[in-house]
C-alpha cells in the first residue's frame, strides 16, 4: 500500500523529512556522546563516534530509500518527495559516509574534537538535503545555511594550525558576503512575482503578473548567489585559499557536498521557477561556464601543490555542470545528477589519497612528493590513478560516462560552442591529472624510505575500494545508475508541467 | 512608500557592499554584512505590505541565521586573533587570497 502526502496536517512533513530528521536526531546523539565523561577517556572515542555517525547516516539512506513508496499529491508544498530530492539525498548521503569513513584516522591524529566533527558534519549534510527538498525559497535559504554555518566551523577546527583558521575566517566572510547577495535576490524575486514559492514563482512569471524589471534583477542577483556557492569563475576566489587551508576530510566533504547542494538547488530554482525567463538569463550562465572551463584548468596546469590542483579541478567541473543549467532540459538534469554522484565518489577518494599520501596530516601535498609512490605503494598508486584518470574523463570510468551525458544534454539544446569548449578544456586538463600520475609510476623517489611506511587504515581503505568500485561500475554499466537519474529528472520536468499548467 | 523604502534599500545594501570591499578590518567587514542582511530585511518587509505576510516571516528567520552567523563568525575571529594577534585581513598571508 503506498501512502499518499497531501500535506494538509503537519504531522505530513514529518513524514516527507523523515531522512532529515533521522540524520538531526544521530547528530544530536554524536554531539552528546563526544562530551560525555565516559567518551573523553576512552581511547577509541573518534573511532566509536565515527562508526555511531555511519549507522546515523545507513538509517537515514534506509529512510530516503522507503520514500519513494510515498506519493504527495500536488507539487507546491514547501518540502518536495520527488525522485529528483531523493536521488539528491543518495549523493549527500555517500558524501557524508565516505567523509565519515575517510576522516577517522585524521581525526584522531590531529586531536580534533570527534563529537563536534561529527555532529556538525552529519547537520550540514541535513542542510544539503533541506536545499535539494526546498520548494520555496525560505527553505532553500536556510538549509544553504545550515549547510554553510556548519562547514564554516569544521573549516576553522584545527585550532592549533594557522592556515585552518585563516581558511576558515576566508570561507566565512566570502560566504557570508555571497548570503547577502542571494537573500537580496531573493527578495527582489518575492517582490516581483508576489510570493516565495518555486511552483508560484513559475506560475507568476508564466501569466505576466510578475514585475519584470525587479524579477531581472533577482535572477541576476540569485545567479551570483549561487556562483559563489558551486565556485565558478569569477567568483571562485575563496575556492583555491579554503581547499587548501582546510583540514583534508573537511575540503574532500565540501568539494562534493556543498557543490552537489548548490548545484541541485540551482537547478530547481532556474529550471522550475525562473524557466519563463530563460532568454534573459541564459547568457549569464553561459558565460559563467565558459570562463570556470577555460579560466580554472588553465590556472590548473601551473599549481604545484596536489590539493590546490584539486581545488581548480574543482571549479573547472563546475563549469561543466553549469551546462547541463544552461541546457534547461531533461537530459541534461539526468546527466547532472549522474555526474555529481560520481563525482562525490572520485573526488572524495582522491583527497583521502592525497591524506594518506600526507601521513593523517597536512604534509606532502606538492607534485614532487608523490614520486615513486607508483612503485613503494602500489595499491595506492593504482587507486589514485582510477580517480584522476575519472576525474579527466577516461573512456571505462563513470566520470567519462557523466561528461558524455552532460554533451549530450548541451546538445539537445543545441549549445555547440559551450560542448566544444567542454571538450577541448578536457583535453588540456589531462595534462594537470596525467602529470601527477607520471610522478607517481615514471619518478624514482628521493629516499629509501619515503612513502615506505604510509599507514593505510580499514576505514579508509574501504572507502577507497568503495569509491573504485563506484567509479568503474558507473564507468562500464551506467545504465541502472542513469535510469534513476532519468527518473530523477523527469520528476522535476512534470513538476515544472504542472505549474505551467496552472495558468 | 514602498518605493522610498525599496531605495533607502538598495543605498544600506550598495554601502554594506563597498564596506566589505573597501575596509581591512575583520570586524568592520563583517558588520558590513550585517548591513547588507538588514538592508534585505527592509526590502522584505517594505513588499509585504504590498504582497502578503510571507516577507515578514522571512526577515524573522533572516534575523535568526544572522544570529547563529554572528556566532559562528565571532568565534572563527577570536581564533585567528590568537594566531596572529591582530584582525587586519592584509595580515593573513599565509594563503594566496
Amino acid at each position: 500500500m503506498t501512502m499518499h502526502l497531501d500535506f494538509s496536517s503537519q504531522g505530513h512533513y514529518l513524514i516527507a523529512l523523515l531522512p532529515e530528521l533521522v540524520l538531526s536526531v544521530c547528530a544530536m546523539v554524536v554531539l552528546m556522546a563526544g562530551v560525555s565523561k565516559r567518551m573523553r577517556n576512552s581511547p577509541d572515542r573518534v573511532t566509536d563516534l565515527g562508526w555511531l555517525s555511519l549507522l546515523g547516516i545507513l538509517v537515514a539512506a534506509l529512510a530516503n530509500g522507503w520514500l519513494y513508496g510515498v506519493t504527495e499529491v500536488g507539487s507546491s508544498a514547501m518540502v518536495a518527495v520527488d525522485g529528483f530530492r531523493l536521488y539528491a539525498n543518495w549523493i549527500f548521503l555517500s558524501a557524508a559516509g565516505m567523509s565519515v569513513l575517510v576522516s577517522i584516522a585524521y581525526v584522531d591524529k590531529q586531536k580534533l574534537q570527534a563529537g563536534e566533527f561529527y555532529g556538525l558534519l552529519l547537520l550540514s549534510t541535513v542542510g544539503m538535503m533541506f536545499m535539494a527538498s526546498a520548494r520555496d525559497l525560505i527553505v532553500i535559504f536556510l538549509g544553504l545555511e545550515i549547510m554553510s554555518i556548519a562547514v564554516y566551523a569544521m573549516t576553522a577546527m584545527n585550532r592549533r594550525d594557522r592556515k585552518s583558521a585563516e581558511a576558515g575566517l576566508k570561507y566565512f566572510l566570502l560566504g557570508a558576503f555571497s548570503t547577502g547577495f542571494f537573500l537580496y535576490g531573493i527578495a527582489l524575486t518575492y517582490g516581483a512575482a508576489g510570493s516565495t514559492n518555486i511552483a508560484a514563482i513559475a506560475v507568476a512569471i508564466g501569466d505576466g503578473s510578475a514585475h519584470t524589471g525587479l524579477l531581472g534583477f533577482g535572477v541576476a542577483l540569485l545567479a551570483i548567489g549561487f556562483a559563489f556557492k558551486v565556485s565558478a569563475v569569477p567568483f571562485h576566489m575563496w575556492t583555491p585559499d579554503v581547499y587548501e587551508g582546510a583540514p583534508t576530510p573537511v575540503t574532500a566533504f565540501m568539494s562534493a557536498g556543498v557543490k552537489t547542494a548548490a548545484f541541485v538547488a540551482f537547478l530547481r530554482v532556474f529550471f522550475v521557477a525562473f524557466d519563463g525567463v530563460y532568454a534573459q538569463w541564459w547568457a549569464i550562465i553561459w558565460w559563467l561556464a565558459v570562463l570556470s572551463m577555460v579560466g580554472a584548468n588553465l590556472i590548473a596546469l601551473v599549481q604545484v601543490s596536489v590539493k590546490r590542483m584539486l581545488a581548480y579541478s574543482g571549479i573547472a567541473h563546475a563549469g561543466y555542470l553549469l551546462l547541463a543549467i544552461v541546457s534547461n532540459n531533461g537530459t541534461a538534469t539526468a546527466g547532472l545528477l549522474f555526474y555529481l554522484l560520481v563525482y562525490t565518489f572520485m573526488n572524495i577518494g582522491a583527497f583521502a589519497i592525497v591524506m594518506t599520501v600526507g601521513d593523517q596530516a597536512e604534509r606532502n601535498q606538492r607534485i614532487d612528493d608523490y614520486a615513486g609512490l607508483g612503485s613503494r605503494q602500489p595499491m595506492l598508486g593504482v587507486f589514485m590513478t582510477i580517480f584522476l584518470l575519472s576525474l579527466a574523463g577516461f573512456p571505462g570510468t563513470g566520470g567519462f560516462m557523466g561528461k558524455i551525458f552532460l554533451l549530450q544534454g548541451a546538445m539537445d539544446a543545441n549549445l555547440v560552442y559551450l560542448s566544444t569548449i567542454l571538450v577541448l578544456t578536457t583535453v588540456l586538463s589531462y595534462w594537470y591529472y596525467l602529470r601527477v600520475a607520471w610522478f607517481m609510476w615514471m619518478r624514482e623517489a628521493p629516499d629509501a624510505d619515503t612513502h615506505v611506511g604510509l599507514a593505510v587504515p580499514v576505514a579508509l581503505r574501504l572507502a577507497l575500494i568503495v569509491g573504485v568500485a563506484v567509479i568503474l561500475y558507473t564507468g562500464i554499466f551506467p545504465g541502472s545508475a542513469l535510469e534513476l537519474a532519468r527518473a530523477a529528472a523527469e520528476s522535476l520536468t512534470s513538476g515544472r508541467f504542472l505549474s505551467l499548467s496552472a495558468r | 512608500m514602498i518605493t522610498e523604502a525599496l531605495f533607502v534599500s538598495a543605498l544600506i545594501f550598495a554601502i554594506g557592499t563597498l564596506g566589505v570591499i573597501v575596509r581591512r578590518n575583520v570586524i568592520i567587514m563583517f558588520l558590513c554584512i550585517e548591513l547588507q542582511l538588514n538592508a534585505v530585511n527592509l526590502a522584505f518587509v517594505a513588499f509585504s505590505r504590498s504582497v502578503g505576510i510571507e516577507g515578514q516571516l522571512f526577515v524573522f528567520f533572516v534575523m535568526t541565521v544572522a544570529a547563529a552567523e554572528a556566532a559562528v563568525g565571532l568565534a572563527i575571529i577570536i581564533s585567528i586573533f590568537r594566531h596572529y594577534e591582530s584582525v587586519n585581513v592584509d595580515k593573513f598571508n599565509l594563503l594566496k587570497w
